[in-house]
């Protein structure tokens, strides 16, 4: 069987959702992203592993085209979710964003309410109905572990949480629009070990309903968190495996330096 | 050989700090000074026009025949001049800041269009009232009238709200843009929920120095708009803009220039001088409430 064979069978048992191909990203002269062959499964957390300017964060926003606001950026090959090209002429970024969720690295919360703030995405697919609204805020609070803390305040400003709080309500407002995929960039790097600790729970929580990217500088989080690790060195795709296999026998001589310490 | 530690000695050391207190003292006294004269300002201005500012003062015309002085007249015009420009001018302004900032690709282009913006909020407005007078009273027949004022004091100000509205929308987070973004927001619906109410305090700046320098104009508005307002309005709206008619900074300027009834004139320098606090004061609140929601 060819390796395409391969993957696209890989794709219909729901076992590889979203995965690249030759994927090369120029940011004007600088080459970013060095042929990447890489797979996401679907209910497990991937981590992207590699030292600053590896190109880990950078391959996280090609996959919901976050790059395409970027002045200069030129990406051939291709991402494909479910048997479709993201890169595709006919695609609606709209829609592909709302498919593949994005919380990123400093908390973001809009200047607005709570309430206003989960309801953004759902207001910007149409949804205008209180009482579903009311429903999406709900259960997207419950889905990040924020309701109990701030059921009583849906109308308070956003900023006025805690940091912790501020990215559990980045990663419910991320929730609210529905998606199958999430894709995280550095999600706890602003927080403290608390904080961090709740979202890494929260994160095994919400493998069983989504497929999650993760980008993080921390190995032991990558370790403790992730199913699958991609390595990520100087714009390229080192190596992609399970994550207890990767940690207890990488194959590539870089890997192992990388996650003994010997660099990075 | 040994490297000895660097030495810097003890921590605790004799402060000299009497430069430092005397600059603190020039600090506080140029601000008390600056206080001072603001409030000396208001209130001279208030003590010698309030007594002029009577209710027949605000509510009539000036009388040649009884000998009494109005301002109902000019008070009407100031305030059709400030609101119709700012009718136009805001959205204008504002659209032509999003499209600089959010839509433009010709960075060579909107370069020239800021410059051209800059250059235009800094030249004097006697150069507008002279473009005024050829381009909308000549050029375009519209006399000597109220809408000729509107227009040239339209031009004047909308660089000043296109360039604060700019600065308001390049101080939004980009954290905040891609936050919208990665839920699939469009690039409208972007502008719309979260760029536009997050740079409304600086739209309201704009606005609010705007009304300042449409208030305090006179030299152009003497020309392209006219230089009294003896009538109370009358007719449609239409009619009222087609009239010419002046201003209370021209009326002031009249008062206290070519007739030297520096009375009238001190009186409609504190009704300038409220107008512009109430206004500053409108806008304020009109911040707060929106930003609150």
């Amino acid at each position: 069987m060819t390796m395409e064979a391969i993957r696209t069978e890989a794709v219909r048992a729901g076992d590889v959702r979203l995965y690249t191909e030759d994927l090369h990203l120029h940011y004007g002269d600088v080459h970013a992203l060095k042929g990447i062959n890489m797979e996401i499964r679907g209910h497990h957390v991937t981590a992207l592993i590699g030292p600053s300017g590896c190109g880990k964060s950078t391959c996280l926003k090609t996959l919901n085209r976050m790059n395409d606001v970027v002045p200069r950026v030129r990406i051939t090959g291709s991402v494909v979710l479910d048997g479709e090209d993201v890169y595709g002429k006919a695609v609606d970024v709209t829609v592909l964003r709302r498919k593949v969720g994005m919380v990123f690295q400093a908390p973001n919360p809009f200047p607005m309410s709570v309430y206003d703030n989960i309801a953004y995405g759902p207001r910007v697919h149409g949804i205008r109905r209180r009482i579903v609204l009311d429903e999406i805020v709900e259960r997207s609070l419950v889905g990040a572990a924020l309701w109990d803390e701030v059921k009583d305040r849906l109308k308070k400003p956003a900023l006025s949480l805690s940091g912790g709080q501020q990215q559990r309500l980045c990663i419910a407002r991320a929730l609210a629009t529905g998606p199958e995929v999430l894709l995280m960039d550095e999600p706890t790097s602003a927080l403290d070990p608390i904080s961090t600790l709740k979202i890494e729970e929260l994160m095994a929580q919400l493998k069983r309903d989504y497929s999650i990217v993760i980008v993080t500088h921390n190995m032991q989080q990558a370790a403790r968190i992730s199913d699958y690790t991609a390595f990520f060195l100087l714009g390229e795709l080192v190596e992609c495996d399970r994550t207890d296999r990767m940690f207890a026998s990488p194959r590539d001589r870089r890997t192992e330096d990388y996650i003994t310490g010997r660099f990075g | 050989m040994t490297v000895e530690p660097a030495g810097i000695g003890p921590i605790t050391v004799k402060k000299r700090r009497g430069g430092e207190k005397a600059l603190y003292g020039l600090i506080y006294l140029l601000s008390a000074g600056i206080l001072v004269m603001v409030l000396y300002f208001v209130i001279y201005i208030l003590i010698r026009g309030v007594p002029t500012v009577t209710p027949a003062f605000l509510t009539t015309a000036p009388n040649p025949i009884k000998k009494t002085v109005g301002i109902f007249p000019s008070l009407v015009n100031t305030l059709y001049i400030i609101l119709f420009s700012l009718l136009i001018s805001v959205p204008f302004g504002v659209g032509g800041a999003i499209y600089l900032n959010e839509y433009a690709k010709h960075r060579r282009l909107t370069g020239l269009i800021e410059f051209a913006a800059g250059v235009l909020s800094g030249i004097p407005s006697i150069l507008y009232g002279i473009f005024g007078y050829v381009f909308f009273c000549v050029l375009l027949n519209l006399k000597v009238s109220l809408l000729a004022g509107v227009l040239t004091l339209t031009i004047m100000v909308l660089p000043i709200i296109l360039r604060t509205t700019q600065e308001a929308l390049r101080a939004v987070p980009v954290s905040y843009r891609e936050g919208a973004l990665g839920l699939g927001a469009a690039k409208w619906h972007m502008i719309r929920t979260l760029l536009l109410p997050c740079s409304l305090k600086g739209v309201l700046a704009g606005v609010i120095l705007s009304i300042g320098r449409m208030i305090s104009e006179s030299a152009a508005l003497l020309l392209v708009a006219g230089g009294s307002a003896m009538y109370m309005p009358k007719g449609s709206l239409f009619d009222q803009l087609a009239s010419s008619g002046s201003t209370l900074s021209v009326e002031l300027y009249r008062h206290a220039y070519s007739r030297g009834d520096n009375e009238t004139a001190f009186g409609i320098a504190a009704v300038l001088l409220l107008i512009v606090i109430a206004l500053n004061l409108l806008t304020r609140w009109i911040a707060k409430r929106l930003t609150e929601n």
